[in-house]
């Protein structure tokens, strides 16, 4: 983040960020559960919404706030929730149905330590592959992430954004140290945000299919209320919405569910790389640990060994071809993640045994601290 | 500048936190760097020792947490014997002189003053122990302009303290004057 | 004779329940009310869950949502209060509502929030191929019964009345005309409102229990259904093995759409 951007400059914790780019966004809809370390998120939304008109609601669980953001999302409205851990266990089902109908939406989740209840108050990245593939059932699926407050505010945009663009749930993934790091944000201009609204039909209703299968994968479901009559359900269906067991539509309807995400991958994928040109040794981290990866990648380099850095800023879909064409490059990988190698095992994949891949995963609630991951590279040269 | 690392370490309930936030801002906001402030939760923040932390640099702020610390304040022992391991050896450390005893030995500059008891006794009220550290921590360690801290202090208090608050600094402040000269 | 063409969905017909199933008369008894009260079908939106019961909106042409086991409540709750010029209907089961999402079922009723909940008792898991439910009899059999159950069942009704609800009210497919009343009411009530409609389940509860031809669970229906009135002046010897129906509560509270509106009114800024 550079001091001289234009925009108001505030401090802010990453959980405040996060509801101030929802609020930047247009989310005029939030429903939630209270859970250690994402609480701050939706009681800052139950302070900021009403003054804009918007909804707050607290449910009575992590089920419940996923279908009533569901719901409000079908009414045309951008809505949102944020959890944690076990949290986004019991949101799955319903985010798998989002996927399924194809309902816009945002859900956060401010990663702790697992499994179970794990560790309320301390960071992890445990929940990078339930993220993928947490919910039951072949699809698509969009992840970001962030490291930072700032990213953390950008970020939450690009997941609306996202959502409305393809149809689809958006998962925010940060973790309880960009959570609850306080740090500067530098609030753009509205006008200099970019904001995408989902599309409206441009036929009348007697001829509106609301899945009508179309070049573009992505389907266009008019805000209940407007005339529109249609069902939406997370049973297959067809083009009409309506349930159906007939093998070409299902087929159809589930390959395109991995389609329109797959098809516009290299639109959705972005990344942040230091001084891979060069670099031996490739670092692959995201996240709050990549702000570890950007001071290490420095202190290598005065010790001279020649240290790059690829920084996803989306997990899901995988940018396995920026992976890919860093194996070509360096000698090693690394991945430092909080997990014992959850995104490892991806980075192994995408690299295909051109170079070995190299875990160092933490798990005991503290932050991967920049002399241990100049220790591990000093152990892989 | 390089990062400079400040860790605010006491008990629960010191406005430490409160201090921590104001620093960051002082620096952020006001002298126009970079700031980035965290602090322990849950658990280990109920009772016992508690901290507050505070990275100050020009560039970019990469680890968010504080490493090797430039200057830890302790108002109490617990927190002092706790959290002192990470204190450079040209490091600063800022005590409560009546109630950290046993400050740890080592080649850091120490100062130490009766900062609860300025707040108690000098300005008659105790919440203000904060605000006070918070005048000597400046003074000594210069990496806030005085005129960002006031401002800071002043965009964070109850309205209506405006004014006990700026006579702690101004207090804590005199302090780290005259602990600068011994 | 009442025209229900305008209301359904005709290319979804056949229809997926069982001969002699009570759902379908639901249903109609539902269309019927709707077209007394005038209700827009643009503005009306009908939420389910999973079950036979929750498969009523697929055949009425409004906004349908069917949502996943249990939690029609959560979502009719996201639309409801996102829109709330929207009148929206959720139909839901006695597993749906009291089990998997029995903690939605109290919580909406707590909120007060305006939704007519119509609730098809059947006692009995029905699409799933007859498991015992939360309001299966003590004693009945259900495939996984097949001694007999052993736990007492739920008082729904009464359970919506101490969750907080504004109108409870209990009707059966037996006594069409009635239901239709109390549906017509619940529909305009500002408000939590459940219609228990008590359906019969001739394939998965019937079979098992000494009641297979549908036309027996009628006249079981019949013979042991009593008004609110009646029973009032019943002695409890008088009332074993009898339920009663019609309205069970009718109370004004604070609606939480209606209450939100005014914090929302109170947080504008003065121009
Ligand atoms: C999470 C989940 N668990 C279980 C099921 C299987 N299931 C479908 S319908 C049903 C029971 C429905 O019973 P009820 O609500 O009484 O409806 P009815 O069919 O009797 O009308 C069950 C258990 C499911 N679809 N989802
Ligand atoms: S199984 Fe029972 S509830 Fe389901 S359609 Fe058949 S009769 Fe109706
Ligand atoms: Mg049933």
């Amino acid at each position: 983040m550079s001091n001289d951007r234009p925009g108001k400059v505030r401090m802010m914790q990453g959980n405040q960020a996060c509801a101030e780019g929802a609020i930047a966004a247009g989310c005029r809809f939030f429903a939630g559960y209270p859970i250690t370390p994402s609480s701050e998120i939706a009681e800052n939304l139950s302070v900021m919404l009403p003054r804009l008109g918007g909804k707050f609601i607290q449910m009575e669980d992590e089920m419940a706030a996923m279908g009533a953001i569901i719901g409000a999302a079908l009414t045309g409205q951008k809505s949102m929730t944020a959890t944690s851990g076990p949290g986004f266990s019991l949101k799955q089902e319903n985010i798998g149905y989002a996927g399924m109908a194809e309902v816009p939406c945002v859900i956060v989740n401010v990663m702790r330590g697992g499994p179970s209840t794990g560790m309320p108050t301390l960071p992890a990245q445990m929940d990078v592959q339930q993220a993928r593939w947490g919910a039951h059932g072949d699809r698509g699926v969009i992840a970001l992430t962030a490291k930072s407050a700032q990213e953390t505010y950008e970020q939450t945009i690009r997941a609306f954004n996202l959502a409305e663009k393809f149809m689809t749930p958006v998962i925010l993934l940060i973790d309880e140290i960009t959570g609850h790091t306080t740090e500067k944000v530098i609030i753009p201009d509205a006008s200099d945000i970019e904001i995408v609204h989902r599309k409206k039909p441009d036929e009348d209703p007697e001829n509106y299919l609301p899945y009508r299968l179309t070049d573009e994968c992505v389907p266009i479901l008019a805000p209940f209320g407007t005339g529109y009559r249609y069902n939406v359900t997370g049973l297959c269906h067809n083009e009409t919405g309506f349930p159906t067991n007939d093998s070409h539509d299902i087929q159809c309807l589930i390959e395109r569910l991995t389609r329109k995400i797959e098809m516009y991958e290299d639109d959705i994928i972005r990344n942040n790389e230091l001084m891979l040109e060069d670099a031996e040794i490739g670092v692959f981290a995201y996240g709050s640990v990549a702000r570890t990866a950007q001071a290490v990648v420095r202190m290598c380099r005065e010790e001279g060994i020649k240290v790059g850095l690829l920084e996803p800023k989306v997990l899901w879909p995988f940018p396995a071809k920026a992976v890919f064409a860093m194996a070509q490059k360096v000698r090693a990988i690394v991945v430092p993640e909080l997990n014992l190698g959850q995104m490892a095992r991806e980075v192994s994949l995408a690299s295909e045994c051109r170079v070995p891949v190299h875990k160092l995963g933490r798990v005991d609630g503290r932050p991967i601290p920049p002399q241990q991951l100049v220790e591990k590279i000093r152990e892989v040269v | 500048m390089d990062r400079y690392d400040v860790r605010l370490s006491g008990s629960g309930g010191q406005g430490l936190i409160l201090a921590g936030k104001i620093l960051a801002e002082a620096a952020a906001i006001y002298d126009g760097r970079n700031a980035v402030q965290t602090q322990s939760y849950g658990p280990e923040a109920r009772g016992g020792a508690s901290k507050a932390e505070v990275v100050i640099k020009d560039g970019e702020i990469d680890y968010p947490k504080a490493m090797d610390l430039d200057l830890l304040l302790s108002l109490t022992q617990e927190s002092c014997t706790k959290y002192s391991g990470d204190l450079k050896e040209d490091g600063i450390m800022i005590v409560d002189s009546e109630i950290v005893k046993y400050p740890p030995e080592g080649s850091f500059k120490l100062y130490a003053a009766p900062i609860t008891s300025i707040a108690a006794n000098k300005i008659g009220k105790i919440v203000v122990t904060n605000i006070v550290a918070l005048g000597i921590l400046s003074k000594i360690a210069g990496v806030v302009t005085e005129e960002s801290m006031r401002k800071a202090i002043l965009a964070r208090v109850p309205k209506g303290t405006e004014e006990i608050n700026m006579k702690a600094f101004d207090e804590g402040w005199k302090t780290g004057e005259e602990l600068l000269a011994e | 004779m009442f025209d229900y063409l305008q209301y359904v969905r005709q290319e979804n017909f056949p229809h997926i329940w069982c001969s002699g199933c009570g759902d379908g008369i639901v249903l109609k008894a539902l269309i019927r009310s709707m077209d007394k009260l005038g209700l827009s079908q643009d503005e009306t939106v009908m939420v389910s869950g999973i079950g036979c019961s929750s498969r009523t909106p697929g055949y009425v042409d409004i906004n349908t949502l069917h949502t996943t086991h249990g939690r029609a409540l959560a979502f009719a709750t996201g639309v409801k209060i996102a829109n709330p010029d929207l009148n929206v209907i959720v139909v839901t089961g006695d597993g749906d509502a009291t089990a998997i999402g029995g903690n939605h079922f109290i919580h909406a009723a707590r909120r007060n929030i305006d939704l007519t909940v119509l609730l098809y008792n059947n006692y009995i898991y029905g699409m799933t191929g007859g498991q015992c439910s939360p309001t299966t009899p003590r004693g009945a059999y259900a495939s996984t019964a097949q001694h007999g159950n052993l736990e007492p069942p739920f008082n729904i009704s009464g359970l919506a009345i101490a969750a907080g609800a504004s109108f409870v009210a209990r009707g059966d497919v037996y006594n069409v005309k009635k239901l239709e009343t109390l549906i017509g009411k619940a529909l305009q009530k500002k408000g939590f409102s459940l219609v228990e409609v008590v359906s019969p389940c001739p394939t998965a509860f019937g079979r098992r229990n000494r009641m297979a031809r549908p036309v027996k669970m009628m006249e079981q229906l019949r013979d042991t259904v009593v008004s609110v009135e009646k029973w009032e002046k019943m002695t409890d010897e008088e009332r074993k093995g009898k339920f009663r129906t019609g309205i069970l509560k009718d109370i004004e509270k604070p609606e939480f759409t209606a209450e939100y509106a005014k914090l929302i009114e109170k947080m504008r800024p003065e121009e």
